[in-house]
């Protein structure tokens, strides 16, 4: 409809656009993408009014930074009196009782949520294979996967059926799908965003991400779910992200790529393409920097190992007893917690809940938790030490395409290591974005991968905003 | 083999699931194949490293004034649960 949320809004406010319109055209890209399986459920009717109510805010001139801005949610983040699935059996019936920090900062700042999007079960997945409610197909070719797990949110910015979305990232699960589906997706930093209302994965991993198709709304959207929230004590105070477009001073910024990503388990044409844009940047002035992280390596081990037993703990809440399904026909309430958790969780949280049990149980927390936190450790020195050197880290977002649908399901570590590229982001906690950088031969979008220092998503940004807009292949999103 | 089958089903009752016999020797393989895995992080030497619990290592007690602030009502905590009485959530006899 418009290519920007900056250009809507002078529309908007112009009178040449009513948001009634903006709302109709994206529930009817929703109806017509349905096959795609993107979104669990659609507040029409909600939005509608809420269409109504910010368009006479606008009128009176209080309209909010976000008036008129479609976007959609993960169905791992809390909305009040709605559905939260998490895309699990276990959590078919439940309803809300309270808003994520995340949602709610969005509500305030007059953006209609038109609704919530499928994902992988408890954003477990790199796939969207595992939800509850059906697999999400790529909309680039529908026999192939969209990533996950927020592979609902990728897809529907990716087929124009709102205008943002937000997801959650705990080992890549915005850039992956973003990558694979020819969106920008921004994690960022472990704790500029609350994780209040953001159903639990691994709490130390967990972030809550954005999709979009320019820098500018992701940067928009971005800001406003930031900052310090008492309901999170992780979430940290720091100054606001206040991203502007001007790179002016772009140049400045040292760009490193790490040597050792280049290798084995890499697709050729992705390894060609992010060479191809690192040569670019060379050519464009940039000092670009061979780096080392010679413990990163080790981080889908590290990864794996921290998440499961985050994980193991993190739901052991779903017993059947306060919220979610409860098995039929138990006796004894030890029957009733087996039964119901077992009826109610897919094959893959099973099989990382058995991860993580196995990983905490006596005589292996030190063998495997603990060690894996010292992992941690390293790699998240030698990420300190590569920042002292750049100020930028370009590497692929993922080993391959889109993979076909059912391709991987047998094979979960096959799985796992699709998160290669983007795991390490979470064990340090630094922000990173996924930009489209092009199409292979298939037609399909490779992605490549920003990560920056600390708490400086401006330079993140603005690298990606440069990208996109001057290096050639950067920014083709389908039509 | 780095887990058996007699450990499965150890480390099941713990987790709180139940498998079947054909599910039991399918986690077994895939939890072996992970587990061989996982534990290339042994060729690293860890000694003296200090395990990293909080990336931004900012965390310290938070405690807030201690006032009345707003709490699910007891309606809403009943709202969702499976099966309740009036007052509370009802489970199968305990005692």
């Amino acid at each position: 409809m418009f290519s920007n949320y900056k250009k809507l809004r002078e529309n908007l406010e112009s009178g040449n656009v009513w948001i009634k319109e903006v709302v109709d055209y994206y529930l009817s890209n929703i109806e017509k993408g349905k096959h795609l399986n993107a979104f669990l459920s659609v507040f029409k009717e909600e939005a509608l009014e809420r269409a109504e109510l910010i368009q006479q805010k606008l009128n009176s001139n209080t309209a909010g930074k976000l008036a008129g801005m479609v976007i959609a949610v993960k169905d791992v983040l809390s909305l009040k009196n709605k559905p939260l699935t998490c895309a699990s059996k276990i959590l078919e019936n439940f309803t809300a009782l309270y808003t994520a920090t995340s949602v709610q900062r969005l509500i305030d700042e007059d953006a209609i949520i038109i609704g919530k999007t499928n994902c992988d079960e408890f954003a477990m997945g790199s796939s969207n294979e595992n939800s509850a409610y059906g697999a999400v197909k790529n909309p680039y070719d529908e026999t192939r996967v969209p990533g996950g797990s927020s592979g609902g949110s990728a897809v529907s910015v990716a087929a124009d059926m709102c205008m943002t979305a937000l997801g959650t990232d705990t080992g890549g699960s915005v850039r992956q799908p973003a990558s694979f589906c020819g969106v920008i997706g921004m994690k960022p930093t472990y704790g500029r965003v609350s994780r209040y209302g953001l159903t639990a994965f691994a709490s130390s991993f967990d972030t809550v991400g954005v999709f979009a198709n320019n820098i500018n709304d992701c940067a928009l959207v971005l800001d406003v779910i930031s900052g310090k929230d008492e309901m999170d004590s992780t979430s940290v105070d720091v100054p606001a992200i206040n991203y502007n477009d001007d790179i002016n001073d772009i140049k400045k910024l040292k760009i490193g790529y790490v040597k050792e990503n280049f290798a084995e388990g890499l697709d050729k044409e992705i390894y060609d393409v992010i060479n191809e844009k690192i040569d670019k940047l060379r050519q464009n002035g940039f000092e670009i920097k061979e780096i080392h992280t010679p413990h990163s390596k080790y981080s889908v081990q590290a990864y794996y190992i921290l998440t499961t037993a985050e994980a193991s703990s993190n739901l052991a809440r779903y017993d059947g007893v306060r919220y979610g399904v409860r098995a039929k026909e138990s006796v004894t309430i030890e029957e009733m917690y087996i039964n119901s958790r077992t009826e109610g969780f897919g094959s893959e949280v099973k099989r990382r809940i058995m991860l993580g049990t196995y990983v905490l149980s006596a005589g292996y927390y030190d063998a495997y938790y603990k060690k894996a936190q010292k992992v941690r450790r390293l790699i998240k020195n030698d990420f300190r030490k590569a920042f002292e050197e750049v100020d930028l880290i370009i590497s692929p977002a993922a080993p391959s395409d889109a993979f076909k649908i059912g391709e991987k399901v047998d094979d979960p570590l096959a799985m796992y290591l699709n998160d290669i590229y983007t795991t390490t982001a979470n064990l340090t906690g630094n922000p990173a974005i996924c930009i489209p950088a092009g199409r292979d031969s298939k037609g399909l979008p490779i992605g490549l991968q920003i990560t920056g220092k600390d708490f400086d998503e401006v330079s993140v940004l603005k690298l990606a905003d440069f990208m996109i807009r001057y290096l050639p292949g950067s920014s083709q999103f389908p039509g | 083999m780095t887990i058996l089958l007699k450990e499965v089903e150890e480390i099941a009752k713990l987790a709180k699931l139940k498998f079947n016999d054909e599910e039991r020797q399918k986690l077994q393989k895939e939890l072996d194949t992970i587990i061989i895995y996982m534990d290339r992080i042994n060729e690293l030497n860890l000694e003296g490293v200090k395990p990293l619990e909080d990336v931004n290592e900012t965390l310290e007690n938070v405690s807030r004034v201690d006032i009345n602030a707003l709490s699910l009502s007891k309606e809403d905590a009943l709202k969702n649960a499976p099966a309740k009485t009036e007052d509370y959530f009802k489970v199968p006899k305990v005692i």
